[in-house]
C-alpha cells in the first residue's frame, strides 16, 4: 500500500485527457435533465406564480380559475404538502409562503399538459397581497438594524496596539457588486414515480443528498424512498448546491399527486429572478502600516447582503473572513462579519463562496494605499506576503508559504513584468486619451469546507468478470472535468487503461450521504474514496494474483514464490515487482478472482484527516492545505469612453501535481474570465426606488446582464501551472482548482487602477467601483484628472429603471 | 390550409398540428432532437443555433449556390422555416464519427459543462463552410473570423480552447456532404397560409399580395427577419392573431445602386447587406460588426430594425447620420419619408396601418469623414447606452456639411441639431469641437436605467465628439485610441 499521493510510474493521472463526455456534448447526444422529459409518456409541466411585491402578506390565493384554464391539471399549493413546508435545511425558506420575501418568490405552481397552459393558468390563478415595508439594499439592512444568523469576529492581536505603532493609518469603505451564476443550464427536475411508489427525482443538483433530503421531508417520506439523480449539469458554479432543492421538492410532489412525471424547468427570467447570487458586500476598514509598508493592522467590518433567508450566508462569512489575509501577514486583525436580512433572492455558493469578497478587500485597501505609502503596489504585496512559519488570524500555519515568493518571481520573470512596466510608463507618457496599466496580484486560497463534517465522500467501484470496471461517486460532473478525473485515479490505482473504466451517473442510492460538490473538493474527496475502494479490490486480487504468479514463476524459475504487495498492476498487466516477463493480464486475474469467490466490487470512503474547527472562536485548522497562484495583467483604457481591452494575461498557478493538465488548465482560464466578468462587466441592479416595482431586479436577462464573450477573453493569455507542486496526504498528489483561479483576476481591476491613476497626477489614491464597468472606470479616471479630488467628482447614485 | 414542412438533417418533416407561435428551437426539442439547448430564448447565448440552408448570391443573378448560415434556433418561429432545410449539431457528426469541427472542438477541451457546446459546433460549423474563407482573412491562419462566434456564450472555458479549435480548423474534405451542397440551390423559404386556433400565419408570395393581406388585418403583426418578435413571444408571451412575414418578399430583397441613393431593401438581413455593400458605405462598414451579433445579423434586417422603433436600436443613428430615406410601401403606392421625420415618439412611427417598409435609401455622394460609436458595457453584442453616428464634410479646414445621429438618449433616435449648428461653418479645431462638445452633452433627455446613469449617457455624448475629433484631427488622427 502506497501513500495518498504517491503516484505510480506508469497510469492516467497526469495524462493531458479530454473530457469524459467532450464527444457527447459536441455532437448534442449528452443529455442534461430537461432533454429527459420528452422521453417520458404524459409529462406534466410546471410554472410558478410570483410575487410581484418585495415583500408582502399574502392575503388571498384562489387557485380555482386556473383550474378553468385548458390543459391546466393541478395548481400546488402549501395545503398539498404532507411532510414539511420548507425547502431549506434552516427551516426558513417556506417552499409555499404566506409571506412574501421578495419580488419574484413563488407562492404556487401550476402543473399542466404544456408549457403554455401551466403558464396561462399561473395568470389566473388569483391572489391577493397586503404590502409590507422592504428592504432592499445593504444600507437600508444596516441603517434597520436588519441581520440574520450569527455574527462572528476574526481577531489576532490586538489591533489598538498595531495602530499605536503604526507610521501610517488610512481608512475607508468599499462596496463589491454580487454576480449572478448564469449557469447556462437553468434550474431543472424532472421527477416520477417508479412502479413500487418510490421517488424518483432528476434534477440538475450539486448536492443530490441534500435534494433527497429535502424532497423527503416536503413529501413526508424516508429518505430511502427518494432517489436523486444528477446525469451532469450545464454548469454550477455554486448556484446549484442549494437552490435545486426546492424546485426538486416541486416536481416530486406533483409526481405523487398526479401519479404523472412532472417537469420543472426555470427559463432564464425565471432563474435570475428567483435564484441566489453571489453575495453583495459592504466593508470599512482602517490599516495601519509601519514605515516600510509592513502590514501591523486590520480592522474592518464586513457585511454581506444574505438576501431574504440564510441559505449558506454563515459560510460564506466565514471563508470571506479566513481570506481577508489573502496572502499577506497581519500581526493584528479585527474583522467583524454580519449577514444583512434583505428582501431580494436569497444568496448563496458562488465560485469562491466569500473567499473572493474578502480578498477582493485586502486587495482594494493594497491598491489603494501603495501611492500613499510611496511605494508600486507590487512591491508593497511582496513585502507582505506570508513567510514559512507564519500562521493565519485563525490560527492555520500557512504550509508552503515560500511558494507565494517562488510564483510571484517566476511570474515576474515570465511576463518580462519590469521591462513591460517601462513599455507602459513610456506609452502613457505619449499618449492623452489612452492609458495603459499592468498589475500582478497573488492568491492563496484555502481548501477544504469550513463545515468540517463535508469532508468525506464515498465511491462504490464493480469489476466485473470481463474486468470491465464500473465506477460510482457522490459527486457530480457540472463541466469541472470531475468524472474525468475520477476514471483516471481509477484507472491509475486498478493500473488499467482508462478505456477500461466506465462511470456510472451520480445517484444517491448508490452512494449515499454525500457532501455537495463545492468548495473545490470534488476530486480530492471523491478521488480519496475511488482510490480507496480501488485499492481494496487491488488488494484482494494481488493476492490472487501472488498465488497463480507464484506458481507460474515456480513452474519457469522456481523462484521462492511472490508476496502479494509485490504484486503490480500496470497498463492492464499483473506481475511480480521486476518480472514483467512473467505478467497476467488484468482480466486473467479478475476471472481467477471470480472462481476463487472473491468480492470485485468495494465501497470507498475518504475523509480530510487534521481538520479542526471553533466556528465561535474563528479559531483552529479549517483547511487541509492552501492553493497559490499569481496572475499579471495589461489593460487599456479609453479616457473618453472608460472602455477596456485586456491586452495580455499571465498566469501561474498551483494545482499540486495536476490529475489531467487538460482539464486544469481549464479551470483556470475558465476561472478567471469569469472572475474577471465579475469584476469589470458583470452588473446586478435592483429597483431600489419606491415606485410600484420596488425590490425588482432589472438585470434578470442575457439581454440585460452581460456574461463576457469573446471579446473580453484577453488578448494574449499565457498560463502556466507551477511545476515539482507534490501536495503530499492528497489524492496522486494533486490539489483543488476549481475556486482559486477566479480570484486571480483581481489582477485585471488592479490593472484598471493603475490605468485610471495614469490620467491623473502619480502618487494619488485612486479609487474604483467593482464592478469596474466603463461608467465606473470613466468616473474613476475623471477623478484622476481632477487630480483625486474625490468631492469634486460627478458620480451618480444608482439610477432607476 | 397548407401543410409545413421542415427538411432536418436530411429528413424531411411534416409538422402536424403547427401553431403559429411555436418557435423552431421547442419543435426541434419536441422531436427528440435536444442538442439544440434554451439559455436565453432572446438570441443572446447562442445555445440554441441551427444551420439554415439559404440560396447564397442574390435572387437577381439566379439561385445560384447553398450558404450554411448560423441562426438562433429560439427565435425563429417555425412557420417561418418553411420548406427550409436545418441541420443541428446532431445532424452534422455523432460521437463515433465527430464532425472535423467537433473533432477539433472535443479534442482542444472546448467543452467543459457542453451546454453552450451544440451552439458553438454550429456557429463554427457556418464559418467552416463559409464560401470564400481563405488564409489570412480576419488575422486567421485559416480565414476563420472568431466574430462569427460573437452570439455565442460560454460560461466554463473563458474562450480560449475554442478560439484554438476554430484556429485549427482546416477546409472540408473531398465528398464532404455539407461542403458538396454548397453547389446545389438552396430551398427558399416557401409561401404559407396557417389558420390555427391560435391565430393566422401568412408569407404571402409577393408584395401586393402582402399589402392586401395588411390592408386586411391592419394590426397584423409584420415579421421581417424576427429577432425582436421572437423576443416578445419568448420573454414577454406576446401573442399576434395575425402574423405576415414579408422577410423573404422579392420586392424588398433588392439592393441597387443609382446616382442619387443606394436603395436597400428592408427585407435583406444584415450579413446580406454587409455583403453585397462590400464596404462601399464605409460607415456602415464600420457599424455592421457592432450590431449584435452574427447569429443575429443572419436573420435580422432593417425593415425590422426600424419597424420596431426602438429608442435604443442600432440603425438609426447611422442611417440618421447617412440622412437616409425610407420608402414605404402600401395598397395605395410608395412614399418616401425622411427617417429623420419617421419616429414621432416612443415607439411611435408614421408607418399608417396597413404599410410597410420597402426599403431605405441613402442619398449620394456620401460624406467622406464618418464614425459610428457605440458605448456599452460590452464590446460585442450589448445594447448601446449611448450611440452616435457622424458624417461630415471639410471644405478648406471648415465643416461644411454635418450630421449627428443619437441613439439612447430620447424617447426616439434624434439628430443633434444644435450640436451640428454649433459646428456648421465652423474651423474643425479643438475650440470648436470643445465648444460643440458642451452643446452634444446637452441634446436629448437621456435617462438613467440598469445600462447607465443619465450622468453618464450626457458625458457620452459630449465624449464621443471629442474622441471622433481625436480620431479625425491631424493631431489627433495619430493617437491611437481604445475601445
Amino acid at each position: 500500500m502506497t501513500s495518498l499521493h504517491e503516484r505510480p510510474p506508469v497510469g492516467a493521472v497526469g495524462a493531458a485527457t479530454v473530457h469524459e463526455s467532450a464527444p457527447g456534448h459536441v455532437t448534442g447526444s449528452a443529455l442534461y435533465t430537461d432533454d429527459l422529459g420528452v422521453r417520458l409518456q404524459g409529462l406534466l409541466h410546471a410554472w410558478p406564480v410570483n410575487s410581484p411585491h418585495a415583500h408582502a402578506r399574502v392575503t388571498q390565493l384562489d387557485p380555482s380559475p386556473a383550474l378553468e384554464v385548458p390543459g391546466v391539471v393541478r395548481v400546488l399549493t402549501a395545503a398539498d404538502v404532507p411532510g414539511v413546508n420548507d425547502a431549506g435545511v434552516k427551516g426558513d425558506e417556506p417552499l409555499f409562503p404566506t409571506e412574501v420575501m421578495y419580488h419574484g418568490h413563488a407562492v404556487c405552481w401550476v402543473l399542466a399538459e404544456s408549457v403554455e397552459a401551466a403558464r396561462l393558468g399561473a395568470g389566473a390563478v388569483q391572489t391577493e397581497y397586503e404590502p409590507l415595508p422592504s428592504l432592499v439594499t445593504i444600507q437600508e439592512a444596516i441603517a434597520a438594524g436588519s441581520f440574520q444568523g450569527a455574527q462572528s469576529t476574526l481577531r489576532r492581536g490586538d489591533v489598538t496596539l498595531g495602530f499605536a505603532q503604526a507610521a501610517h493609518i488610512f481608512e475607508g469603505e468599499f462596496d463589491i457588486g454580487g454576480q449572478e451564476h448564469f449557469y447556462l443550464e437553468t434550474n431543472a427536475a424532472l421527477a416520477h414515480l417508479d412502479e413500487s411508489g418510490q421517488v424518483f427525482i432528476q434534477s440538475s443538483t450539486q448536492h443530490p443528498s441534500e435534494t433527497q433530503e429535502i424532497a423527503a421531508h416536503v413529501l413526508g417520506l424516508s429518505s430511502s424512498e427518494v432517489t436523486v439523480q444528477c446525469l451532469r449539469m450545464g454548469g454550477g458554479f455554486g448556484g446549484k448546491e442549494m437552490q435545486p432543492h426546492g424546485y426538486a421538492a416541486i416536481a416530486a410532489l406533483g409526481a405523487t399527486l398526479t401519479g404523472r412525471p412532472v417537469r420543472l424547468r426555470l427559463n432564464r427570467t425565471q432563474d435570475i429572478t428567483m435564484t441566489g447570487k453571489r453575495h453583495p458586500f459592504h466593508a470599512t476598514w482602517k490599516v495601519g502600516f509601519d514605515a516600510d509598508g509592513q502590514l501591523l493592522a486590520l480592522q474592518a467590518t464586513l457585511t454581506s447582503d444574505g438576501g431574504w433567508s440564510l441559505d449558506l450566508s454563515e459560510p460564506v462569512m466565514a471563508r470571506a473572513l479566513c481570506h481577508i489575509d489573502n496572502a499577506y501577514f497581519i500581526p493584528h486583525v479585527e474583522v467583524h462579519g454580519r449577514i444583512a436580512r434583505t428582501n431580494k433572492t436569497s444568496q448563496t455558493a458562488f465560485r469562491g463562496f466569500g473567499g473572493p469578497q474578502g480578498m477582493l478587500v485586502i486587495e482594494d485597501i493594497l491598491g489603494r494605499c501603495a501611492p500613499r505609502l510611496g511605494l508600486d503596489a507590487h512591491e508593497l504585496r511582496r513585502r507582505n506576503f506570508y513567510q514559512p512559519g507564519e500562521a493565519t488570524p485563525y490560527g492555520q500555519p500557512v504550509r508552503h508559504a515560500e511558494r507565494l515568493e517562488d510564483l510571484w518571481t517566476q511570474l515576474l520573470a515570465r511576463s518580462d513584468f519590469s521591462a513591460r512596466q517601462q513599455e507602459v510608463r513610456a506609452f502613457n507618457a505619449q499618449h492623452e486619451h489612452v492609458k495603459r496599466g499592468l498589475s500582478i496580484t497573488p492568491v492563496k486560497f484555502g481548501i477544504s469546507f469550513n463545515f468540517t463534517a463535508y469532508n468525506q465522500a464515498g465511491a462504490l467501484v464493480h469489476v466485473y468478470k470481463d474486468g470491465s470496471v464500473l465506477i460510482n461517486h457522490g459527486g457530480t460532473e457540472m463541466g469541472q472535468g470531475l468524472h474525468t478525473k475520477m476514471i483516471q485515479v481509477a484507472a491509475t490505482t486498478l493500473g488499467v487503461p482508462p478505456e477500461r473504466v466506465r462511470l456510472a451517473p451520480t445517484r444517491t442510492d448508490k452512494v449515499p450521504n454525500t457532501s455537495a460538490t463545492a468548495a473545490s473538493s470534488g476530486a480530492d474527496l471523491n478521488g480519496g474514496a475511488i482510490k480507496d475502494a480501488c485499492e481494496q479490490i487491488k488488494a484482494r486480487l494481488a493476492a490472487v494474483a501472488a498465488g497463480a504468479l507464484s506458481a507460474a514463476g515456480k513452474a519457469h524459475v522456481s523462484s521462492l514464490g511472490v508476496h502479494p504487495n509485490d504484486v503490480r498492476f500496470e497498463n492492464g498487466q499483473v506481475y511480480p515487482l521486476g518480472r514483467p516477463d512473467l505478467s497476467m493480464t488484468f482480466e486473467q486475474v479478475v476471472h481467477d478472482a471470480y472462481y476463487l469467490r472473491t468480492q470485485l466490487w468495494a465501497a470507498g470512503f475518504y475523509r480530510t484527516p487534521g481538520l479542526h474547527w471553533n466556528r465561535e472562536a474563528m479559531q483552529g485548522h479549517p483547511f487541509k492545505y492552501f492553493a497559490y497562484g499569481a496572475s499579471v495583467s495589461e489593460v487599456e483604457v479609453d479616457g473618453f469612453t472608460g472602455a477596456s481591452r485586456l491586452k495580455r494575461v499571465d498566469i501561474l498557478h498551483d494545482v499540486g501535481d495536476s490529475l489531467s493538465p487538460l482539464i486544469d488548465l481549464g479551470q483556470v482560464e475558465g476561472g478567471f474570465v469569469q472572475g474577471a466578468g465579475w469584476l469589470t462587466l458583470e452588473e446586478l441592479r435592483w429597483d431600489e426606488s419606491g415606485g410600484p416595482n420596488r425590490g425588482r431586479l432589472l438585470t434578470q436577462a442575457a439581454s440585460t446582464y452581460k456574461l463576457p464573450s469573446f471579446s473580453e477573453m484577453p488578448e494574449i493569455f499565457n498560463v502556466a501551472l507551477l511545476e515539482r507542486a507534490t501536495e503530499t496526504g492528497v489524492v496522486y498528489g494533486s490539489k483543488a482548482v476549481g475556486e482559486p483561479p477566479l480570484m486571480l483576476a483581481i489582477s485585471v481591476r488592479e490593472a484598471l487602477r493603475e490605468a485610471c491613476a495614469a490620467f491623473g497626477p502619480a502618487a494619488r489614491e485612486q479609487t474604483l467601483s467593482s464592478p469596474a464597468t466603463p461608467e465606473a472606470v470613466y468616473w474613476a479616471l475623471n477623478r484622476a484628472r481632477k487630480g483625486a479630488q474625490e468631492k469634486d467628482a460627478q458620480e451618480p447614485a444608482p439610477a432607476d429603471d | 390550409m397548407d401543410t409545413l414542412k421542415v427538411n432536418v438533417n436530411g429528413q424531411p418533416r411534416e409538422v402536424l398540428g403547427a401553431q403559429p407561435h411555436t418557435t423552431l428551437l421547442n419543435w426541434l426539442r419536441d422531436q427528440g432532437l435536444t442538442g439544440a439547448k434554451e439559455g436565453c430564448a432572446e438570441g443572446e447565448c447562442g445555445a440554441c443555433a441551427v444551420l439554415v440552408a439559404r440560396p447564397d448570391g442574390d435572387h437577381v443573378s439566379g439561385p445560384g449556390g447553398t450558404r450554411w448560415e448560423s441562426v438562433n434556433a429560439c427565435l425563429l418561429l417555425l412557420p417561418a422555416v418553411n420548406g427550409q432545410s436545418i441541420v443541428t449539431a446532431e445532424g452534422l457528426g455523432t460521437p463515433g464519427a465527430l464532425h472535423p469541427v467537433q473533432r477539433e472542438l472535443a479534442q482542444r477541451g472546448g467543452s467543459q459543462c457542453g451546454y453552450c457546446t451544440p451552439g458553438f459546433v454550429v456557429s463554427m460549423a457556418a464559418e467552416y463552410y463559409r464560401p470564400g474563407r481563405k488564409e489570412g482573412q480576419h488575422h486567421a491562419p485559416n480565414g476563420f473570423d472568431i466574430h462569427a462566434l460573437s452570439g455565442n456564450l460560454c460560461r466554463c472555458t473563458g474562450y480560449r480552447p475554442i478560439q484554438d479549435a476554430a484556429h485549427a480548423l482546416g477546409t472540408p474534405a473531398e465528398g464532404d456532404p455539407f461542403a458538396r451542397q454548397r453547389q446545389e440551390p438552396a430551398p427558399p423559404a416557401r409561401p404559407l397560409h396557417l389558420h390555427t386556433p391560435q391565430g393566422e400565419f401568412h408569407r404571402p408570395a409577393s408584395l401586393p399580395e402582402a399589402l392586401e393581406l395588411l390592408a386586411r388585418h391592419p394590426d397584423a403583426k409584420v415579421l421581417a427577419g424576427g429577432t425582436d418578435w421572437g423576443v416578445e413571444v419568448n420573454l414577454r408571451h406576446a401573442r399576434a392573431g395575425v402574423t405576415v412575414a414579408v422577410d423573404a418578399l422579392p420586392e424588398l430583397r433588392e439592393l441597387h445602386w443609382t446616382r442619387e441613393f443606394v436603395e436597400i431593401g428592408a427585407g435583406l438581413n444584415l450579413s446580406e447587406i454587409e455583403r453585397r455593400l462590400d464596404g462601399r458605405v464605409p460607415l456602415l462598414a464600420q457599424w455592421f460588426p457592432q450590431f449584435a451579433s452574427r447569429l443575429i445579423r443572419n436573420s435580422a434586417t432593417l425593415g425590422g430594425n426600424l419597424g420596431t422603433a426602438s429608442p435604443i436600436g442600432d440603425s438609426p443613428p447611422v442611417l440618421l447620420a447617412l440622412d437616409a430615406s425610407l420608402v414605404l410601401a402600401s395598397a395605395e403606392g410608395d412614399r418616401v419619408v425622411p427617417l429623420a421625420d419617421y419616429f414621432t415618439g416612443y415607439r411611435q412611427t408614421v408607418l399608417r396601418p396597413g404599410e410597410l417598409i420597402r426599403a431605405v435609401r441613402i442619398p449620394l455622394p456620401l460624406a467622406p469623414v464618418t464614425a459610428f460609436y457605440k458605448v456599452a458595457k460590452r464590446r460585442f453584442d450589448d445594447i448601446s447606452s449611448v450611440a452616435v453616428g457622424i458624417a461630415m464634410e471639410l471644405e478648406a479646414g471648415v465643416v461644411k456639411q454635418v450630421r449627428l445621429g443619437l441613439g439612447g438618449v430620447a424617447a426616439t433616435p434624434i439628430r443633434a441639431l444644435e450640436t451640428e449648428a454649433a459646428l456648421l461653418g465652423q474651423p474643425w479645431t479643438q475650440d470648436t469641437v470643445q465648444r460643440a462638445a458642451r452643446v452634444m452633452g446637452g441634446e436629448g433627455t437621456p435617462l438613467g436605467d440598469h445600462r447607465a446613469s443619465a450622468a453618464y449617457r450626457a458625458a457620452m455624448l459630449a465624449q464621443l465628439l471629442l474622441k471622433f475629433y481625436a480620431e479625425h484631427s491631424a493631431a489627433g488622427a495619430r493617437e491611437e485610441v481604445a475601445g
